[in-house]
């Protein structure tokens, strides 16, 4: 249930309400402790601490060591990173799949490189991966996301390395990993690649603080240069308080990962066949068995993203459809797209995702809005069509 | 009322959703995203629709941006491409009210529950002792936009609200200024939001359909000069013909795509005592009478007689010859007092 008892969210893709124990944690290095952690004195000395026993924190649930974990800003800070900075120290040209969150996609295409098809649920598909790794000789990076941030799907990463370490054996594997903290064992994730991205604000922690795993000896290029204060991997003064919160934000999910993951499954199961039961053509985008427990991405025939978003904001239902382009709009989804959705299924897609705060009963109301502003939709457009014909 | 506000993100929709919310009604501005493309304000329009945003959180309203991209494509940017290659001359903003604005978005917000659309052109809805609406022009003579709004019938026009309409542009603004919104003082939109004032028509159209140069001819038929993109040729244009200075001004009397020929020739051959007129539509019922016609958007007003076909089709007989309308180009025809709208169409080839 979120904060404000009157609203019903289900967008935790997009971003978590805080953990208590994170903002309760970071608290005391806004006023208190503000020292900067990279200065000479015993003051600075205690934020050094705090970022280093974070940093100890975070590796452990990530399951690399912790000199391997370079706290960044966000996580298309550390995606950008990652993609910019292995074509800036390798050369060569990057890879990514075409369901990618645009904070890799954008980079790659950037940097003109090759972005490979995935299959009808948004997993990567591992021949065209190999045909392309094979046809490229001189491939930088492949970046695959661990799980997709739009339908859910999660991507087999070991496979992936797999056909990486055979076919391109030089080149680097990063995964995005920003929705994959809430559901999956990142310690299962991580010995398969080199760099691995994750965001606080996606498990309870803040806004505001991403963590790039660079596992092995750095082999790219930092990004932002300047004082160096993670180790000369990513500069600018420590975000101490968010830093923080991060570590404990992320050891609290990992803690409650498996009751939670069984859970939140149970209830957008619910949430999936509650909307099938009462509405006709509703398409669960990605089936369950290939995708995180909370995401209940669905399509709906005979509606648009936009007017539904609308009457369920109307009905204080916080959804989303696809990502916002800088203007505020819904694009159209390239995820979607890439999964071979028709344009006109695509247009009534829902994302409904769970998360830790979400309950039975969000999952009712949301089912009590969403079913009476479908059949009103679907109504105006069959008067529309009868007043046309 | 519930009344869903179109904020362009300009002064005029921005004072428009303030005088409604000041009437009472229930507001929501909404910003279309048409065109995804390079614009003046950014790809997407992105300032703009700051703009819109920001005003709508000063006046505590909900703001929305709905993505009509495929809309716009399809009714808007595919005909004024279409158009061009057929060498006619297109009103793409007339297109986006006829197809956008006051279709799909006005569908939608019918859908979702809305009583009204209201933007913040200056033209004025009224309604008759009978209960007939009727489209006169804006308040303020200068900025008058009935022309571009001409197409709405009853059932739009019952539903359509044009808060500024009655209004001179300057009270708009004071109004903006009182409110200290941020687009008090932004200047007034003057261009086809596609095309961007560095690249302009030639880098539009040269991007999207095969530009053919044109020989340029007189009326005897004899080349006098060439033009690079006989697409980009308007009739009645007199500058950019590549003819020699000096000599009588000279303008296209007519441009022919397929046989990529412009044909050039002195003021007095511009004149015409008709024009056909296609794609007719009405603000109540068809007119065969005397009317008053304007062929561009601040363009004078000539008086001619209508007669219609089939009420889709008719002729314009002037009663004083006319220089050539463009073909493509629309005309609205106006009551003889020149203040309100009967209906309008375009010019046919």
């Amino acid at each position: 249930m979120a904060e404000s008892a009157a609203l019903t969210y289900l967008d935790h893709a997009a971003s978590t309400p805080m953990r208590a124990t994170a903002i309760e944690a970071m608290t005391p290095f806004f006023a208190e402790q503000y020292a900067n952690a990279s200065g000479a004195h015993r003051f600075a000395r205690q934020s050094r601490k705090a970022v280093d026993e974070s940093r100890d924190r975070v590796a452990d649930v990530v399951g690399c060591r912790p000199n391997e974990v370079v706290f960044t800003g966000c996580g298309t800070e550390s995606d950008n990173m990652a993609v910019f900075g292995a074509v800036r120290a390798l050369g060569g040209r990057p890879v990514c799949s075409a369901a990618e969150h645009h904070a890799v996609l954008h980079p790659v295409e950037e940097r003109n490189g090759i972005v490979v098809g995935v299959d009808s649920a948004g997993a990567i598909d591992l021949d065209a991966l190999s045909d392309a790794l094979v046809a490229t000789a001189d491939v930088s990076i492949v970046s695959v996301m661990a799980v997709n941030n739009e339908v859910g799907t999660v991507t087999d990463i070991e496979a992936v390395a797999r056909v990486v370490r055979r076919h391109a054996p030089n080149a680097l594997l990063h995964s995005d990993a920003v929705q994959a903290a809430c559901w999956l064992d990142l310690r299962t994730v991580t010995p398969h690649v080199d760099l691995l991205s994750l965001s606080a604000h996606k498990f309870g922690g803040p806004k505001g603080v991403g963590v790039l795993a660079e596992i092995g000896r750095p082999r790219i290029a930092p990004m932002i240069v300047g004082g160096g204060q993670e180790r000369d991997r990513r500069s600018g003064t420590h975000n101490t308080a968010g830093i923080v919160a991060t570590a404990v934000a992320l050891e609290e999910t990992d803690a409650e990962r498996v009751s939670e993951s069984s859970r939140l499954r149970e209830l957008s199961t619910r949430l999936v066949k509650g909307l099938q039961a009462q509405l006709p053509a509703v398409l669960e985008t990605v089936p369950g068995d290939r995708k995180v427990a909370g995401s209940a991405h669905v399509c709906i025939g005979g509606v648009e993203s936009e007017s539904l978003l609308f009457l369920l904001d109307q009905a204080d239902v916080c959804a989303s459809a696809a990502s916002a382009c800088a203007s505020g709009a819904m694009d159209p989804s390239h995820v979607l797209a890439a999964m071979g959705v028709d344009r006109d299924v695509a247009l009534g897609s829902l994302r409904l995702s769970l998360g830790h705060t979400t309950t039975a009963g969000d999952v009712d109301r949301a089912i009590e809005a969403i079913v009476p502003a479908v059949e009103r939709l679907r109504t105006a457009a069959a008067d529309r069509v009868g007043q046309a014909g | 009322m519930k009344v869903m506000c179109a904020m362009s993100g300009g002064v005029d929709s921005s004072v428009a959703a303030h005088l409604l919310q000041q009437a009472g009604h229930d507001v929501v501005g909404v910003t279309m995203k048409l065109w995804g493309g390079a614009s003046d304000t950014g790809c997407c329009s992105v300032s703009d629709v700051d703009d819109a945003r920001r005003v709508a959180q000063q006046l505590d309203i909900d703001h929305l941006v709905f993505n009509f991209g495929d809309d716009f494509d399809r009714g808007v940017v595919t005909p004024y491409l279409d158009s061009h290659v057929a060498g006619q001359t297109p009103n793409p903003c007339i297109e986006c009210n006829r197809t956008v604005k006051f279709a799909r978005l006005a569908e939608r917000a019918d859908a979702l529950g809305f009583d009204a659309v209201a933007t913040g052109h200056h033209a004025q809805v009224g309604r008759r002792a009978d209960g007939r609406y009727t489209l006169e022009r804006g308040a303020d003579p200068a900025k008058d936009q009935s022309y571009v709004v001409h197409m709405l019938d009853q059932a739009q026009l019952a539903r359509t609200l044009f808060p500024v309409g009655s209004m001179a542009k300057s009270e708009v603004r004071a109004i903006a200024a009182g409110l200290d919104l941020r687009t008090a003082a932004k200047p007034d939109s003057q261009d086809v939001c596609f095309i961007t004032s560095t690249g302009g028509r030639a880098a539009f159209l040269g991007e999207r359909i095969e530009m053919r140069p044109g020989r340029v001819v007189d009326t005897a038929g004899d080349e006098i000069g060439t033009v690079p993109a006989v697409e980009m040729v308007t009739v009645g244009q007199r500058k950019g013909l590549g003819l020699a200075g000096g000599g009588p001004k000279r303008y296209v009397l007519d441009a022919d795509v397929a046989e990529a020929r412009v044909v050039v020739g002195d003021d007095g051959d511009l004149l015409r005592s008709t024009e056909r007129v296609r794609d007719l539509t009405w603000i109540d019922e068809p007119i065969d009478d005397a009317v008053l016609v304007q062929a561009s958007a601040h363009g004078a007003t000539h008086r001619a007689n209508l007669s219609t076909v089939d009420g889709t089709t008719g002729e314009i007989v002037w009663l004083d010859r006319q220089r050539r309308i463009a073909p493509g180009q629309s005309v609205v025809f106006y009551d003889d007092a020149d203040c309100r709208v009967l209906g309008g169409g375009r010019v046919a080839h």
